[in-house]
């Protein structure tokens, strides 16, 4: 989301003198940026090369460089898995879903705040509602699973209260209600903090324009539809393709920590089944292999969609 | 202006749906709160929503008396602190280096930064990796590989470079070196940033959970969200914490260690935030897109 800073050094064409005298004039600049170049090269590099393993058998004994090279046997592997086609039809599922019904929620609150006249109470929605963003997905899951229990939770006990059911749901030990829960949940978690951004669109919106509109007699919603939206729809585009290059992050957090055995037909996604597959199962290679597969269709996703805002919006982040 | 009906009545509307998102927002969590401050075996029998029927704090003293928990607590607070000015610190250097043009390689650094943005590598090879430099079962890998997000990087960068120059202009002639000026003039005037970027390096910090659980065994250094992980996950962990101290049984129940745990976890982030909400909306903004 705030990738788009990173556009901006390019343009910045200074000369820079790059002698050794310079250098060591400025020894103090690069005594307090070389330690993080390493540290960038280590944790960040050395990784980068360790995915060399997915096209080899890696075995511990020999390390990255002995392990026998396999081609893409890993991923013929992965493709030929019938958990495949599951594992696939999850990942996209619950990403789509999210980003379909997810995506647009943060606008609405945004727009609908924007329009409460009284500060306080619009800065006392703000505060509560950006609230379970800063809770951990370890805690929200604790909750929901407890909202949810088929054993005394609120929303059990009050289905039942009013009549719409005979006896309590385990909801999240039922597959058909699995991605709707997702879903839901991220957007309890997520909503609030979505919509600072577009307050802060919606905030930069010059004035002028409703007072002019409202002479010409445009109702509430012509304004927010004529006025509002186009203004911030620059910032939407841009949020909306770092979501689409998320397709493949179903979230694994939340996905994981909601997971059960009984719902793990819907509910194995990309990311939890690397960590199934590499962690719990120590296969290495073919773990890392499913990582670059999904690796690399996000970067794909983000180059389409970054080619096709700029077609339709002139907006893109390169 | 005058307010047509249909205007009015989108107000109303409007505040209506605002009151149903700050219950849906807040019940959840009171009704734990609640919970946690009543009776154990009482709270069993269901029913308590907005308030508690028999009030006690007997969960949180054996919550906090538990030897597993009052460490993780500890360790979360450890970790919280250290984790956060450790990387203030490092990606502020950073930063701050980086926002100077005329740095020699500067071009070749932001590069080597910017790519870590867009790739990674992956779950496996930082498994790997981190194994291979022995920092498993480590206290330390909570702080090393976590120094430096590129992103916070970024945004610092930008503020620094919105700094007037003339402040450290003036340093540089009373004979300051870089390193001075950072930290006797840059960070002293930089608190809005600091003080979001902190925000949200020590909300990442007191929210982690699976680092740990990768990377540690040693039940000494777990977190406290890794420990609450495994008791919301597997629900069987919850007896075992049970089983860990005799004297706690009879008195409160797995279910009410659970909730109670899970309140002691979210109170220090509630009662900071508010605080800093100012400073974490200037912060994002800073990093936003309108620059």
């Amino acid at each position: 989301m705030n990738g788009v800073t990173t556009v901006k050094y390019k343009e910045e064409k200074n000369k820079v003198n790059y002698t050794w005298k310079e250098f060591k004039k400025q020894k103090y600049l690069q005594i307090m940026v070389i330690p993080w170049v390493i540290w960038l090269i280590v944790f960040s590099y050395i990784p980068m090369y360790g995915i060399i393993i997915a096209f080899k058998e890696f075995q511990i004994g020999n390390g990255i460089l002995g392990s026998p090279w396999v081609g893409f046997m890993q991923f013929k592997m992965f493709f030929n898995n019938p958990e495949f086609f599951n594992i696939m039809k999850n990942t996209l599922g619950i990403s789509i879903l999210k980003l379909v019904i997810g995506f647009p929620a943060p606008i609405i609150l945004a727009l609908l705040l924007n329009e409460l006249t009284h500060a306080k109470f619009k800065k006392l929605v703000q505060s509560v509602s950006y609230l379970p963003h800063f809770i951990s997905w370890v805690i929200m899951a604790g909750i929901i699973t407890r909202i949810l229990s088929g054993e005394g939770g609120v929303i059990n006990e009050l289905l039942m209260a009013i009549g719409l059911l005979q006896e309590p749901i385990t909801f999240l030990g039922e597959p058909q209600y699995f991605w709707g829960i997702l879903v839901l949940s991220d957007i309890w978690k997520g909503v609030g903090w979505g919509s600072i951004i577009y307050l802060a669109a919606i905030s930069n919106v010059d004035q002028g324009m409703y007072e002019a509109a409202a002479i010409d007699g445009a109702k509430r919603f012509q304004r927010i539809w004529h006025i509002t939206l186009p203004s911030i729809a620059p910032t939407i585009v841009i949020l909306l393709i770092f979501s689409v290059s998320g397709i493949l992050n179903a979230g694994f957090d939340q996905i994981y920590l909601l997971q059960n055995p009984l719902v793990l037909d819907v509910g194995e996604v990309l990311d939890t089944y690397v960590y199934k597959v590499g962690i719990s199962q120590a296969r290495y290679s073919y773990s890392t292999a499913v990582g670059l597969f999904k690796s690399v269709v996000g970067f794909i996703l983000i180059l389409i969609t970054n080619w096709l805002a700029k077609k339709v919006s002139d907006q893109g982040i390169f | 202006m005058k307010k047509t009906i249909g205007e009015k009545i989108f107000d109303y509307v409007n505040i209506l749906f605002m009151c149903i998102i700050i219950f849906l927002f807040i019940f959840p969590f009171w009704q734990l709160l609640m919970i946690s401050f009543n009776d154990a075996t009482d709270a069993m029998r269901g029913g308590i929503y907005f308030w508690p029927r028999m009030w006690t704090l007997k969960n949180y003293q054996m919550t906090l008396k538990h030897p597993l928990i009052g460490n993780a607590y500890l360790i979360t607070i450890l970790r919280t602190v250290i984790g956060t000015i450790c990387s203030l610190l490092a990606t502020g250097m950073f930063a701050y280096g980086l926002s100077k043009k005329h740095l020699v390689f500067r071009k070749v650094y932001l590069t080597l930064a910017t790519i870590t943005m867009f790739f990674s590598g992956g779950l496996i090879p930082t498994f790997l990796l981190i194994r291979g430099l022995g920092l498993t079962n480590n206290f330390w890998v909570y702080i090393i590989p976590s120094l430096i997000s590129v992103w916070n990087m970024i945004i610092m960068k930008t503020f620094f470079q919105s700094l007037p120059a003339s402040l450290e202009e003036s340093a540089k002639i009373d004979g300051y070196n870089d390193l001075q000026i950072f930290f006797k003039i840059v960070l002293p005037t930089s608190t809005p940033i600091i003080a979001a970027i902190a925000l949200f390096n020590g909300v990442g910090h007191w929210n982690a959970w699976f680092d740990a659980y990768i990377y540690i065994n040693d039940a000494n250094l777990l977190p406290l969200q890794t420990i609450l992980m495994k008791i919301v996950a597997q629900n069987s962990a919850a007896q075992e914490l049970m089983q860990h101290e005799q004297a706690v049984q009879g008195a409160v129940t797995p279910e009410a260690m659970k909730i109670t745990t899970m309140m002691i976890a979210i109170g220090p982030i509630v009662l900071i935030y508010p605080f800093l909400q100012k400073y974490f909306m200037k912060g994002i903004m800073i990093g936003a897109i309108k620059e």
